[in-house]
């Protein structure tokens, strides 16, 4: 049995990292994961280790914070965290090569940690400020990073994936060896805008995963209420490849999403892969979470499958981390989320006459302006 | 100088710019093998080559979604609408997509798309094939709209519209697929948001876009030959970006103006120029503002009938005379 896993409340109310204990108080070295040995994860040292585990943990604390900038009113709008799915965010980024490039929906903070874009920028962006990583003209569903081969960040259902497809065209029309990483939710599944882009895909040998974060709910219908069969095989339909892994083990994301990804790579073949994960808070920060699922469900997961628990008692066992280590990681994230608000704080808004940029590329770049007439209309 | 059709215009601006950039690739249902619906791509797959001009599948969320994510690294995807009726089944990829993804990104990403393919009615197809969705597309903050009405401007300003960093959507006709017109064997372009007096005049401005331009400028000859009025026809050619000085420098010599659409009535592209001109050129105008669209009601079948739902030189003709 896995040990429950636990926590210290801090004066603000976060949950300490502490190494897991089980009932008795033993540490919960018994942890094992089989993929811990493949290939694609033997070859990782101490310091990429640590550095991944780092990251979800950054995740977390900045998750954590922005709930609490929303609480205290600071931000608005819609907030779809991702506390819970750490790993998949990280897993599959983690096995990330030069050419690839990520696109997702709109619980996209993890991604957009997860491919290395700092903490400021982005609490800023959820503040409306001008210093966000879209000038506060995007919002927490419309994070993009281009330069970290992040494309976003989507704010409608299964509205990304046909770009994914789109993004993975670029890469072989360009010659490019590279994939397309696309993540959606379960909830996503059922639009008919994926089925087009599985179809194109496939059809087309586009070097794309699409992803699916199977968090168990599209919003407040759980699997079983919303979608038919299973949701990874419909692949079979297309003739594409698919995989079902579980979300909670980084090693095992790592090595399923490294094999659809050589796949894409090597033979410019399309995949499904399917990640059973799990939130923990609502679909959106309003979503009152007791209308759907039992508090006891939550919990359950927390104790036997937190993603980030788990891959510290892996890591402990390993002999790469230690109760400093861990304690030193998570202070230094705590407070890089808190500088982060800070910063989000301080920052200015952007002017009125800023909302009209950035929305032609012709109309910020007047030096190589063709077209004439006007653009805009008061 | 040559004479061409419309189409065969359109055929070599998409042949000019697949040679000249590489980037450039022709997507769509039909546009490969089958040589275009309406054979505007005709002999670009023999040209080209199934890498650079790709048939689809019926799949216009799909392709026009994949065009849009290509597009953001740097393709250049010059796609196909068979009917631009189709957008409706497009419309989350293209208003919500193109039309955001820059201003969502605060400018970090680019859309160079062209989404391209007749909008008109007149064919006797009935409503859900007739749309003319320019007014609607146009509503939508970061895209270009533009419905050229002759060969010559339809090749000049889909050259243009194939440069372009942002997405242009390109509305033809296929009734003007046929029309010939004169367009110079050496290359040329037309820059977006040039509106054209295509005749000069007088009395009255008429203000048009598409095949009301054709429409428009028969109404001026009627107008002309039986009650000695003379008209001035300005195309606008682009929607948006929109020509607001030669629109409001026409109204300044003919202190007149009728603005002639096929599209419906209601929140139509009539209503933008109106409420500009009375708001730029009020004192100029010894008249109001009339305006022309297509009867309100989605587009009848009945061929007899449709004709007279469509703006029409006769309608154009009455509704003229009644300003002066």
């Amino acid at each position: 049995m896995r040990s429950p896993i636990s926590k210290k409340k801090t004066a603000s109310g976060e949950e300490k990292m502490a190494a897991p204990k089980d009932e008795n108080g033993v540490d919960a070295s018994g942890v094992v994961s089989p993929s811990a040995s493949a290939t694609i994860n033997r070859g990782l040292n101490a310091d990429q280790k640590i550095g991944f585990y780092r990251t979800m943990v950054r995740i977390r604390r900045f998750e954590e914070r922005c709930l609490r900038s929303y609480q205290h009113g600071k931000i608005g709008g819609f907030l779809h965290l991702y506390i819970g799915q750490e790993a998949v965010a990280v897993g599959c980024c983690s096995v990330m090569q030069e050419n690839d490039q990520v696109i997702t929906a709109y619980r996209d903070h993890g991604h957009a940690i997860a491919v290395g874009m700092p903490l400021n920028p982005l609490l800023a962006e959820l503040y409306g400020k001008a210093t966000g990583c879209s000038k506060g003209k995007g919002g927490s569903m419309h994070y993009f990073d281009p330069s970290r081969r992040y494309w976003g960040g989507h704010g409608i259902v299964g509205g990304q994936v046909p770009l994914g497809a789109g993004l993975a065209f670029a890469l072989k029309y360009k010659g490019l060896k590279g994939a397309a990483l696309t993540f959606l939710g379960d909830g996503a599944v059922n639009q008919g805008a994926v089925h087009e882009a599985y179809n194109l895909a496939a059809l087309w040998d586009l070097p794309v995963v699409f992803i699916i974060e199977n968090n168990g709910y599209s919003m407040g219908t759980s699997q079983a209420r919303s979608s038919a069969g299973d949701l990874a095989r419909r692949a079979e339909g297309y003739g594409m490849a698919w995989g079902v892994c579980n979300g909670h083990d980084f090693y095992e994301v790592r090595e399923a999403t490294d094999k659809f990804l050589a796949l894409a790579r090597e033979k410019s073949k399309p995949s499904v892969l399917e990640i059973k994960t799990y939130r923990y808070r609502g679909h959106s920060v309003s979503d009152p979470d007791s209308t759907y699922r039992q508090k006891a469900e939550i919990e359950e997961y927390r104790r036997t499958k937190d993603p980030i628990q788990l891959f510290q008692s892996l890591l402990v066992a390993e002999g790469v981390l230690n109760d400093e280590l861990i304690e030193k990681i998570d202070t230094g994230a705590h407070d890089e989320a808190e500088n982060a608000a800070a910063f989000a704080e301080a920052s200015p808004y952007p002017t009125v006459a800023d909302i009209t940029k950035d929305v032609y590329w012709e109309e910020d770049n007047p030096s190589q302006k063709k077209s004439r007439g006007r653009i805009f209309f008061d | 100088m040559p004479v061409i059709t419309y189409r065969e215009a359109l055929n070599q601006a998409l042949a000019e710019e697949l040679e000249r950039d590489p980037n450039v690739v022709l997507m769509g249902e039909e546009v490969g093998q089958f040589n275009g619906a309406y054979k505007v791509t005709e002999g670009l797959l023999a040209r080209f080559g199934p890498k650079r001009v790709m048939d689809t599948p019926i799949s216009e969320a799909g392709f026009i979604g994949l065009g849009i994510g290509a597009s953001m690294l740097g393709v250049r995807p010059v796609m196909e609408l068979m009917f631009w009726s189709f957008y409706s089944v497009a419309f989350d990829q293209i208003l919500n997509n193109a039309a955001n993804v820059r201003y969502m990104s605060g400018g970090l990403i680019n859309v160079p798309i062209v989404i391209r393919g007749p909008a008109n009615g007149g064919t006797n197809v009935g409503a859900t094939h007739s749309h003319t969705p320019e007014n609607i597309c146009a509503a939508h903050p970061g895209v270009k709209v533009v419905c050229p009405a002759t060969p010559y401007d339809a090749k000049g300003l889909l050259k243009s519209a194939i440069r372009d960093n942002d997405p242009v959507f390109f509305m033809e006709n296929t009734i003007l697929y046929n029309d010939r017109g004169e367009v110079p064997a050496e290359e040329y372009l037309i820059p977006l948001g040039s509106a054209d007096v295509k005749r000069p005049g007088t009395d009255l401005t008429i203000v048009a876009h598409g095949r009301a331009v054709v429409h428009s400028l028969k109404a001026a000859e009627l107008l002309q030959a039986e009650h000695d009025v003379s008209v001035e026809v300005v195309d606008l050619r682009s929607i948006r970006p929109l020509d607001e000085e030669t629109i409001l420098a026409s109204v300044r010599k003919t202190h007149r103006v009728l603005l002639v659409e096929e599209n419906k009535p209601f929140c139509g592209v009539g209503a933008q120029l109106s409420y500009i001109i009375q708001d730029k050129a009020f004192d100029d105008l010894d008249a109001p503002i009339k305006r022309i669209s297509a009867l309100d009601a989605p587009q009848i079948y009945s061929k007899p009938l449709e004709d007279e739902q469509l703006p029409n030189p006769q309608r154009i003709r009455n509704t003229a005379l009644s300003l002066l």
